[in-house]
C-alpha cells in the first residue's frame, strides 16, 4: 500500500450546547482514502462520541453527505486527495438543515418537502391490470430517467442559495422528484402536483444559479427539471387548468 | 379561463386557495415574461443592427426622421418592441421588489401595472412622434 506517511490535519464540527465549533485531529493519510474513511478513523480511534451518519459506503444510500472544505459532497465517494487543501480537511454538517449533533443533520424538512411537492407516485392500476406500456425512448420517459437516480443525499439542497434565503422553498431535490413524476405517463396526480410545485415556494423561486446541478454527485440536473416545471406550470396556468379539477 | 381558475382557488380553504392563487399568478407571469423575452430577443437584435447602421452611416436626426416618417413598418416594429418592453420589464421589477425590498405581492403587482402602462404610453408616444410627427 502506498502510505505517503504524512498526516492530515482535520477540523471537524462538534456540537456544544446550542452552537459548536471545530475540533482538530491528526489523521494518517492513506492511499485511496475517502473523507468518510477519515471521519470513521476519528470516531473509532480518537473521538468515540463523534456523531455522523453513513450506511452503504458505496454511493447508493445518500446518508453520508457533509460539507467538505466548504463544499457539500457525498463523503463515501469523495477521495481526500481530490479535495484536501494541502494537508487540511475541514468537515462540517450539511448547510441549510438543522444539526442534530456534530455531523448529523435533521433531514425531516428536506423529505417533508418531497411530500409537499407531491413527490409520491399516484397510479390508477391495480395488481389485476396488465403492465403499463411505457416507451423507454419517448421524450417524457427520457426526461423522467434523467432525474430518477436521485439518492436523496441533500447535497443539492445544502448547496442552494435560494433555500438559504427563503427556507420555505421546496428545493432542487423535491422539484426534481416532481419533474420525474410529471413525465410519468402512469401517474394520475398531475394537476395537483403542478399546483403544488408552482408559486413562490416552488419552481418560480429558483434563480437558475445551478449550484445543485454542479454539485449533484449523481450528475443529475435539477436546474433542468425546475425549468421543465416552469414551462409545464406556465402552460397550465395560461390554459386555466392549474389546480383545476379534471373534467 | 382566468375566472374558472379563480373560482377553483376560491372554492378551497383560505390557505390552500392563497397558495393556488399564487401558483397561478406566478405561472402566468412566467409565461408572459418568457413570451415577451422571445419577442425582445428579436427586436433588440434588429434595433442594434439599425442603430449601428444609422451611426456608421452618419445619419443626422433629420435624415433619420425622413426615413421613419410615414413608415408603417417602422411604426409596427417599434410598436411591438414597446409593448414587449411594457410586458417584460414590470414583471421582472415586481419580482425584484418582492425578493429584495420585501414588497407585498399585491403592492408589487399594482406598481408593476402602473409601470407597464407608463412604459407603453411613453414608448408609443415616442413611436408616434417618429412616424407621424
Amino acid at each position: 500500500m502506498d502510505r505517503s506517511g504524512d498526516m492530515l490535519r482535520v477540523a471537524i464540527w462538534r456540537s456544544r450546547g446550542d452552537g459548536g465549533g471545530f475540533a482538530h485531529y491528526d489523521v494518517p493519510r492513506e492511499a485511496s482514502q475517502t473523507v468518510l474513511d477519515v471521519v470513521t478513523y476519528v470516531q473509532r480511534r480518537l473521538e468515540p462520541s463523534l456523531a455522523y451518519r453513513f450506511a452503504c459506503r458505496v454511493g447508493m444510500c445518500g446518508s453520508c453527505a457533509m460539507t467538505v472544505n466548504g463544499v457539500a459532497r457525498w463523503t463515501c465517494r469523495t477521495h481526500v486527495a481530490r479535495v484536501a487543501d494541502g494537508d487540511r480537511l475541514e468537515i462540517a454538517p450539511l448547510a441549510n438543515l438543522p444539526v442534530v449533533k456534530d455531523l448529523v443533520t435533521d433531514m425531516r424538512e428536506f423529505f417533508d418537502k418531497w411530500a409537499r411537492a407531491r413527490g409520491r407516485f399516484g397510479g390508477a392500476r391495480t395488481r389485476r391490470d396488465d403492465f403499463a406500456r411505457v416507451d423507454p425512448a419517448s421524450p417524457a420517459r427520457r426526461a423522467a430517467d434523467a432525474g430518477i437516480e436521485c439518492i436523496g443525499c441533500g447535497v443539492c439542497y445544502a448547496s442552494c442559495d435560494v433555500v438559504r434565503w427563503r427556507p420555505d422553498f421546496l428545493g432542487p431535490a423535491a422539484l426534481n422528484r416532481a419533474w420525474t413524476l410529471v413525465n410519468d405517463s402512469r401517474d394520475t396526480a398531475q394537476r395537483e402536483r403542478l399546483a403544488a410545485v408552482a408559486g413562490d415556494a416552488g419552481c418560480h423561486a429558483c434563480h437558475t444559479q445551478g449550484s445543485c446541478t454542479e454539485r449533484c454527485p449523481k450528475h443529475i440536473a435539477p436546474t433542468a427539471a425546475i425549468a421543465g416545471l416552469k414551462r409545464a406550470t406556465a402552460r397550465a396556468a395560461v390554459r386555466g387548468t392549474l389546480g383545476a379539477e379534471p373534467r | 379561463m382566468k375566472r374558472a381558475a379563480a373560482a377553483t382557488a376560491a372554492g378551497r380553504s383560505d390557505a390552500a386557495g392563497r397558495v393556488l392563487a399564487d401558483a397561478i399568478r406566478q405561472g402566468r407571469r412566467w409565461y408572459w415574461q418568457r413570451m415577451s423575452a422571445m419577442v425582445l430577443a428579436l427586436c433588440v437584435l434588429v434595433h442594434l443592427v439599425t442603430i449601428v447602421y444609422a451611426v456608421r452611416a452618419g445619419l443626422s436626426a433629420e435624415a433619420v426622421l425622413a426615413r421613419t416618417r410615414g413608415s408603417l413598418a417602422f411604426g409596427a416594429f417599434y410598436g411591438v418592441f414597446v409593448l414587449a418592453c411594457a410586458v417584460h420589464v414590470p414583471i421582472g421589477l415586481a419580482r425584484i421588489a418582492e425578493e429584495w425590498l420585501g414588497m407585498a405581492p399585491r403592492v408589487a403587482d399594482a406598481a408593476a401595472s402602473a409601470l407597464a402602462w407608463l412604459l407603453a404610453a411613453l414608448g408609443l408616444v415616442a413611436v408616434y412622434g417618429m412616424v407621424a410627427g
